[in-house]
């Protein structure tokens, strides 16, 4: 009989350690979402830019190559937008700031909020892709029937490796009308 | 552990148990809730089995003739998780449950209480899955694998149903699981050490720890698409600064060490029957051994041979081409050792060996096509077609499937205390053997042509190729009845078996007499 207790004892021994594994586990599956994205932040795995201004702290253009920057955009499901780049690209030498204008225009009857997200192509590129300024950053919103003019400010990193000679920025356009922001809405009243 | 000495039962005589419905759903004892997994199993099987027969019956030929595509959706998906979490994993489980402690020498599970449980909320998930069919909108539609957006911005109503129907399945199999090891670590008969222990338990052992690690990681996916899909959370959608790419990888970090989990109690299975219809001992064990653990362990490390074609860098393409290639080599040692176990031994050839027979070839063309696939470069033409459709039938129906059909031939006579009808069973052998090679093979062919996965309709050119599949699927369905037929008139009768019907059969399970008392090994037997 005392075996048998002994044996008890340790079942629950090992089906605590058991049990504090399966809690283990799906934390870990929570925690990949945040590891993912410092994995994506440090490789450029994805091709994320990123979505925050970065500030020209260099002075050094390397005029001696070119790469070309090629712009495209494409609306996500359900919104009618125009929206495309000024230029669809680019020659630019590494560290040459460059602004290209993106327009969009709202050709509904209702106000709106949209979201762009940019991906670049090949991934490796996006480490390199610099943005001082970008409509991306924040939430736009565009009154009924207008239209904007949306400014992305930008320069690649000098130190961007020679076999990239041709990098793609796309930006897929989402509507955020139901999800927007305190802030962005205010932008919308006074504009009117 | 010294001892094990069963204190729970000694009131109860030896063969006494309760009758009517409640013992079956109070019961807490191994073999009625291994029959019970069985069983639920079994029934699963032929649910799901309807599911792909409607499939095949649309595929007959191109054009849209008997159901609406999106009910062709649910049934591709519904297939799927049924065949995955319903059949082959509780059929499993039903084995663990029969023969696991009468392998080891132990009276019962370690946790008889939580066992009952595990399989009690079985059925109910699967009430819970199967009633969203019959919602407004329907039921899961999105593939098994339910890639966000398809499983969130363009799901249907019913998807919280399919969420917590995963929840439940999960519980249980974890709760499975933990029962498993605590079994195996405890309740081993003295003189039973860990390198003793019959194949089975061994494959079991490690498929429980990778149930504990990834089932839990499944429960938080789903559990992300539920609050991204109806509390406005944006882990998967790109609007909000959440990534549909990393659905994949949480999914596949599950995915793939659950495709073993549906592979390795099989290798347990094969490794118990071919020494014994070969009356020779298992070639080498230990290697046996040591290669299940590395499968198990490269099995995380492989995931994103899945997703080749979401755009990873070269690097990352390169490190898990390599290392899905690395998994052959513990897989050939495998398929060595059985060979080389059969070379030069005294063969007979009755329903359990000629199904295990059938596994090793027919699982290595599964494992073939799964190395073609592995290479990244021709991925990106093989990626969702059937050709990836017929490879992972191949290692599941003609692996997993017909490794359980051995396991239930082998240990029926135990279970039952008869002999099964071997002329029918070498019938249902011959005619499924036959009718899923007619049914999957052509599907490679189908697949390299650039036919698609999971389409109701196709281009001309596929039809013959699915005529072909569609009527090997209906003839395998139609074999299955044979098995069905078969296990029922075992149940009832028969010739009478002896504790040990095969001659060259080794392991503790034999040493019982036929059918297995309700109670065994209450003191533990001596294993030399």
């Amino acid at each position: 009989m005392s075996d048998s207790n002994a044996n008890r004892a340790d079942n629950g021994k090992i089906v605590k350690r058991l049990l504090l594994t399966v809690a283990g586990m799906f934390a870990f599956g929570f925690a990949l979402v945040p590891l993912y994205d410092v994995f994506c932040e440090v490789t450029g795995f994805n091709g994320r830019t990123n979505n925050e201004a970065v500030a020209v702290t260099h002075t050094e253009v390397d005029k001696s190559r070119t790469v070309t920057v090629q712009f495209i955009t494409r609306n996500a499901q359900g919104i009618p937008w125009k929206f495309e780049p000024s230029i669809k690209q680019v020659k630019v030498h590494p560290g040459e700031v460059r602004v290209v204008n993106f327009l969009a225009d709202n050709p509904t009857r209702s106000d709106m909020v949209a979201q762009a997200i940019p991906s670049v192509a090949p991934a490796e590129a996006s480490l390199y892709l610099n943005k001082v300024e970008c409509f991306c950053f924040n939430q736009q919103p565009l009154a009924a029937g207008d239209n904007t003019e949306m400014p992305m400010q930008f320069y690649l990193d000098p130190e961007i490796p020679d076999h990239i000679t041709t990098l793609t920025l796309s930006y897929t356009l989402y509507d955020m009308t139901a999800n927007a922001t305190a802030e962005t809405l205010a932008q919308l009243q006074t504009s009117e | 552990m010294s001892t094990v000495v069963d204190d729970t039962h000694h009131d109860e005589h030896h063969d006494h148990k309760p009758y009517g419905i409640t013992r079956w759903l109070f019961t807490t004892n191994h073999k009625d809730i291994g029959s019970l997994y069985l069983w639920f199993s079994f029934i699963m099987f032929f649910i799901g089995g309807a599911m792909a027969m409607v499939i095949r019956a649309e595929l007959f030929q191109p054009g849209l003739q008997l159901v609406e595509p999106n009910f062709f959706n649910q049934m591709t998906t519904v297939h799927g998780l049924i065949m995955v979490f319903g059949a082959v994993m509780p059929a499993f489980t039903g084995l663990a449950n029969w023969m696991i402690p009468m392998m080891i020498g132990a009276p019962d599970m370690a946790l008889p209480r939580m066992n009952n449980w595990s399989f009690w909320i079985l059925p109910f998930g699967f009430a819970v899955m199967l009633s969203s069919l019959f919602m407004e909108g329907g039921g899961p539609n999105f593939g098994w694998t339910f890639y966000a957006p398809l499983s969130t911005t363009y799901s249907n109503d019913s998807t919280a149903f399919f969420v917590f129907a995963i929840h439940i399945l999960g519980i249980s199999s974890i709760m499975g699981a933990i029962n498993v090891i605590v079994t195996i670590t405890n309740m081993r008969a003295p003189g039973m050490s860990y390198m003793k222990m019959p194949l089975f338990v061994w494959t079991w052992l490690i498929t429980a720890f990778l149930l504990i690690a990834v089932m839990p990681v499944l429960a938080g996916a789903v559990t992300m698409v539920l609050t991204d899909k109806y509390f406005g959370t944006s882990f998967f959608d790109a609007a909000g600064g959440g990534d549909p790419v990393m659905f994949q990888h949480i999914f596949w970090f599950f995915g793939h060490p659950e495709v073993y989990i549906m592979i390795l109690p099989s290798f347990g299975i094969i490794s118990a029957i071919i020494p014994a219809f070969t009356r020779k001992r298992l070639f080498g064990y230990a290697s046996m051994v040591y290669a299940t653990a590395s499968i198990a362990i490269l099995s995380f490390l492989v995931w994103a041979h899945h997703m080749f074609t979401t755009g990873m860098p070269v690097f990352a393409e390169l490190f898990f081409m390599y290392c899905t290639m690395l998994i052959a080599v513990p897989t050939g040692v495998k398929i060595f050792n059985w060979v080389a176990t059969m070379w030069r031994g005294a063969m007979t050839f009755e329903a359990p060996m000629l199904f295990a027979l059938a596994f090793v070839i027919l699982f290595t063309i599964g494992g073939f096509s799964g190395l073609m696939l592995a290479i990244t470069p021709v991925d990106f033409q093989y990626h969702d077609t059937y050709f990836v459709v017929a490879h992972f039938h191949y290692v599941l129906v003609t692996g997993a499937v017909f490794s359980i059909m051995a396991a239930a031939y082998y240990w029926l006579p135990k279970w039952t205390g008869y002999m099964y009808d071997e002329t029918l069973a070498k019938l249902h052998f011959w005619t499924s053997l036959i009718s899923v090679n007619v049914l999957f093979f052509p599907m490679h062919f189908a697949g390299l042509a650039g036919m698609p996965r999971r389409i109701p309709d196709y281009a001309v050119q596929f039809a013959d190729v699915n005529q072909i599949a569609s009527i090997g699927g209906f003839a395998f369905g139609l074999s299955q009845l044979i098995f069905l037929w078969l296990v029922i008139k075992c149940t009832r009768g028969g010739e009478k078996a002896a504790a040990k019907p095969w001659e060259g059969a080794e392991g503790l399970e034999w040493t019982v007499p036929s059918p297995a008392p309700y109670h065994t090994f209450e003191k533990p037997p001596k294993v030399e």
